[in-house]
């Protein structure tokens, strides 16, 4: 029963913790990009609001504030426009198929979510919790694979425009979507072979330990090259920064997602801002230690010391957040070959030749 | 592949058709070629234009120009109006840099009176046209920056032109349609102070600049995308009458400025930048450097202002003071015959050339003795560097229409007058 | 100014020399030169102006024309201007062409820039250039009835109603073209007109 009762409120801590990290993305590209811009974003919605109803003016000092910061163009103005706007189908084209593509491309991101564990183990009132909805061995094959199936949402989001412009965006995010899936496949192998286990939970543990009783053995000092290409192959996946092109807006008129309004169209929005977030969450878990702070060792299994990992953990991804955030306003974007060679004649060899050194390493160490 | 008909004419008075090319022997059998518009709408494409390419894939085999989306009639409504009243109308010519569209009609026209602007008129005229190269490069070099992805670099641009908008409108009084050139000199004075707010104004764009500069110009990702794209060696380019950035990309020296030197541009001291291969590279680097070169022009310029007036004395081009037309007659009948029937040069052509954004913009005016042009042409460098696009883009991916388009910087008001 | 008009004696004389026989007029107006030829021999002058290596008139700056209605024998004229990167001379080259035959070489086979620049003379004022690979209008529709930069065409013309393109529209809609709804006025002898731009009222 009571696990029951845990399992719901894991259920709900994830979700909203998917999207919260999500909708904090899309804040901080606003007004990440806005500062990096040398301008200011948007600050209007909600910094003039005046009430004189007696229980609402406490408030009012701490709603002008989050106004002033664009939180409330963000999160609640950009939902309510988008909630609210026509829902239009092009002409000529299944309806089911037009519906039902951003649901294949933002669900899987949203299901990877569950297999990652956000805090460590900890008992409270008695009983073991752990932070991870969906406790599979496989974690980390699990990820990949929902990473492969998001594929089909971006390739009949493209089918169902009805247009040309839409076709070439897909077809071009289905193939960098695919090959990019290998050389991320690839550093998932090699981070394998190092911490000996699929299991992400068992991984960040692992990372705990010492490498020669002097650094923790993290990820980013097993596998500097594995955090590179990840990096690399993270935002490819995610069609960010300088591999945006299948939704290249000045090219294709914002490629595979033209035809979408309303609702589909903030799927899509969201679904990628939860990717970002997750590949944050990803190099965080696997390369940063997860919860960890470095040669820090706070005691096991207590409850507040669950709350400070976790918080330790929001941080990197925050951080990595940012950084591909930053990323992506800096660099001009990619050409279609270019991209397809940096996927498949730099990035999987790299991969490649890092796995066996990783190999042979650990066979020798 | 037969290149002259891809877009057969349909309907026996003339017509473009949007249908596939049938297939043809030696057609690759596996795939068929695909007819796609990057049409008069699209975010790319700064003004209205709209190419038909034909496209395998990413690559484009064969590809049609089509202008006039922006035809208003120029030409035929400067036969309609006095010269000085066509000063509007060029303003809209090329928009980005008004200025120097302004001082070649008033240029023509003075070569056509065969009468010169007092210095001072000159060196004004230097100033704000060098000041209005630097917006219309910046306005190219950001918006292309912005179609490749480096978004950031748009905005750093866009703030640089804000400011040195900022000091054209404290002169003429707008950002755009300035209007502030007449025949024989110049609207107005500049403003107290100007060169101190111009030093200021410039020394936050030359920081822009270095932003940008360190920002794109050595970032490997955009070498790539412009790097060896729609090269044109020298020959090509002046086979294809292409002048300005476009042409001295491709390493040939020809700038109106230093070669027919008008508008005392002969006293100052600035460089050409050459580029070596004709790629999107070299005219991206030559107009990122005309840039520097402009802004040292306008301060040799400021330093060295002579007194004097800034219109031509003679009462039958220029206004003649108002206490003039209010205190004596000659002043009235001046002033009134210059209004009603406007400036009136002797019968006969001529051409004259200034060196615009874009390249040589030309006038060919035809006078006829009266107040009105008989006809009157505009050279636009941009709309006969359209003709070279299609040159460039056979053989090129999708992806490399952006950059090179970019780069031609096609103005729509100017190409389709 | 002075390099430059020195070499237009220079110019001149080279010209006369080389394609003399062709030229029917020069004038020195302003500063620049500029030389009339028969539309028959345009092709040769223009060849001898581009591959001399005195003239060595590299660049097409531009290809234009006016429209002198009755005020000459022949009513259009066009003219051409060229540049001499090496030299830095310029030469305007005048064309006049009559009405009944409006057709000229085409100098595409030169330089290619001619090519968008005699679609627009063709467009504006319906003089042919045979020769060119694509005359056909550049910056009006096709479908536009009439050269607008022509002086009998109104400042303020109208044009007929054109079918939708495209062949998914029927074209039943093609029967209702009707070239004669655009006015073309009719001529006002050149004693009437005042100052010369008297065919065009406002």
């Amino acid at each position: 029963m009571f696990e029951l009762l845990v399992l719901l409120i894991k259920v709900i801590v994830v979700m909203n913790l998917a999207l919260v990290l999500g909708s904090l993305c899309t804040w901080l590209e606003r007004k990440g990009s806005a500062l990096i811009q040398d301008r200011v974003g948007a600050n209007r919605a909600g910094a003039f609001i005046e009430s004189d109803k007696w229980y609402v003016k406490p408030a009012l000092p701490v709603v002008r504030m989050m106004g002033w910061l664009g939180f409330i163009n963000t999160f609640v103005c950009d939902s309510v426009k988008g909630l609210w706007k026509e829902d239009f189908v092009p002409a000529g084209t299944s309806k089911f198929l037009h519906a039902v593509a951003p649901i294949i491309a933002v669900l899987p991101i949203m299901l990877a979510f569950a297999v990652l564990p956000l805090a460590p183990n900890f008992t409270l009132f008695g009983y073991n919790i752990h932070p991870r909805l969906a406790p599979i061995d496989a974690g980390l094959l699990f990820v990949l694979a929902m990473g492969s199936v998001a594929v089909y949402g971006v390739a009949i989001a493209g089918w169902t425009g009805n247009n040309k412009f839409s076709l070439l965006g897909a077809l071009r995010a289905a193939a960098q979507m695919i090959s990019y899936e290998l050389p991320m496949g690839l550093v998932f192998v090699a981070l394998i072979v190092v911490y000996g286990t699929l299991d992400v939970y068992t991984i960040v543990e692992e990372q705990g330990k010492m490498l020669w009783g002097v650094v923790p053995q993290w990820g980013i000092v097993m596998q500097p090259v594995g955090f590179v290409v990840l990096l690399l192959a993270g935002m490819a996946e995610t069609k960010r920064g300088p591999f945006d092109l299948p939704e290249a807006e000045s090219e294709l008129a914002a490629g595979y997602f033209t035809e979408y309004s309303g609702m589909k169209f903030l799927l899509f929005w969201l679904g990628e801002f939860c990717e970002i977030a997750l590949f944050g969450l990803l190099l965080a878990l696997l390369f940063f230690g997860g919860w960890q702070i470095p040669w820090v060792r706070l005691p096991e299994g207590v409850w507040w010391a669950a709350l400070v990992g976790h918080l330790v953990l929001m941080t990197k991804v925050v951080f990595f957040c940012v950084l591909q955030i930053v990323i992506r306003w800096t660099l001009p974007r990619f050409r279609y070959d270019q991209l397809m060679n940096l996927g498949w004649k730099m990035l999987l060899p790299v991969s490649l030749a890092n796995l066996a050194i990783t190999a042979i390493m650990k066979v020798l160490l | 592949m037969n290149q002259g008909k891809l877009l057969e004419v349909d309907f026996g008075i003339g017509g473009i058709t949007t249908q596939a090319r049938p297939r043809e022997m030696g057609d690759d059998l596996h795939s068929e070629s695909m007819i796609v518009n990057l049409g008069p709408a699209h975010p790319a494409t700064h003004g209205t234009i709209r190419i038909v390419a034909e496209i395998s894939g990413e690559k484009i085999l064969d590809a049609d120009v089509d202008v006039g989306y922006l035809h208003r009639g120029f030409e035929k409504m400067c036969e309609t109006v006095d010269y000085n009243q066509v000063m509007p109308y060029t303003d809209r010519l090329n928009y980005v840099s008004p200025i120097i569209n302004n001082f070649g009609w008033c240029l023509t026209i003075e070569k056509l009176l065969e009468i010169e602007a007092p210095k001072r008129a000159q060196y004004i005229r230097v100033i704000l046209s060098e000041i209005s190269r630097v917006c219309d490069h910046l306005t190219c070099l950001g918006a292309s920056a912005m179609e490749l992805g480096a978004f950031t670099v748009m905005l750093y641009m866009m703030e640089a032109r804000e400011l040195l908008w900022d000091l054209l409108e404290e002169v003429t009084g707008a950002r755009l349609t300035v209007s502030f050139g007449r025949v024989g000199g110049v609207k107005e004075d500049l403003t107290e102070g100007f060169g101190a707010r111009m030093a200021g104004a410039f020394k936050q764009v030359r920081e822009h600049l270095v932003n940008c500069d360190r920002l794109l110009t050595r970032n490997r990702i955009f070498i790539e995308r412009m790097c060896d794209i729609a090269i044109l060696t020298a020959e090509e380019a002046t086979s294809f009458s292409l002048t300005g950035p476009m042409l001295r990309g491709s390493g040939v020296n020809y700038d109106v400025r230093k070669a027919f030197p008008y508008s005392s541009y002969d006293e100052f001291d600035f460089e050409v930048p050459l580029g070596s291969k004709g790629d999107n590279y070299d005219r991206f680097l030559v107009r990122f450097h005309e840039m520097e070169q402009s802004l040292r022009i306008c301060e040799q310029a400021i330093a060295r202002l002579p007194e004097g007036p800034i219109i031509v004395d003679d009462p039958h081009i220029a206004l003649v003071p108002k206490d003039e037309v209010y205190n004596s007659i000659d002043g009235m009948i001046n002033h009134f015959e210059l209004v009603m029937y406007g400036v009136k040069p002797p019968k006969g052509s001529v051409y004259n050339a200034v060196e615009g954004g874009n390249g040589e913009l030309g006038y060919y005016v035809v006078s006829d003795g009266s107040g009105k042009p008989y006809r009157a042409h505009v050279r636009a460098p941009s709309f006969i560097h359209m003709g070279s696009m299609r040159k460039m883009l056979l053989g090129a991916n999708i992806s490399d229409l952006i950059p090179t388009f970019g780069m031609i910087n096609m103005i729509g008001g100017e190409c389709d007058r | 100014m002075a390099a430059a008009s020195r070499s237009i004696e220079e110019l001149s004389g080279v010209l006369s020399e080389t394609c003399g026989n062709y030229i029917v007029d020069s004038a020195r107006e302003r500063g620049d030169l500029i030389i009339t030829v028969l539309p028959k021999d345009i092709s040769a002058v223009l060849h001898a102006c581009k591959q001399n290596p005195q003239l060595g008139f590299n660049l097409l700056v531009d290809i234009t024309a006016v429209d002198w209605m009755d005020q000459r024998k022949e009513r259009f004229e066009v003219v051409y201007q060229l540049l001499s990167i090496p030299n830095r001379s310029r030469l305007t080259i005048k064309v006049p062409v009559s009405e009944d035959s409006p057709e000229v070489a085409s100098a595409t086979s030169l330089w290619s820039g001619a090519s968008f620049l005699e679609r627009e003379v063709w467009d504006m004022f319906g003089i042919r250039f045979s020769g060119h690979p694509d005359l056909r209008r550049i910056l009006m529709y096709e479908e536009f009835v009439g050269h607008p930069l022509r002086k009998d065409y109104p400042v303020q013309g109208k044009q007929p109603r054109i079918p939708l393109r495209g062949p998914e529209v029927e074209n039943t809609a093609r029967r209702m073209i009707r070239p004669d709804l655009v006015t073309i006025r009719p001529r006002v002898a050149a004693s009437d007109a005042s100052g010369g731009t008297g065919v065009l009222k406002r």
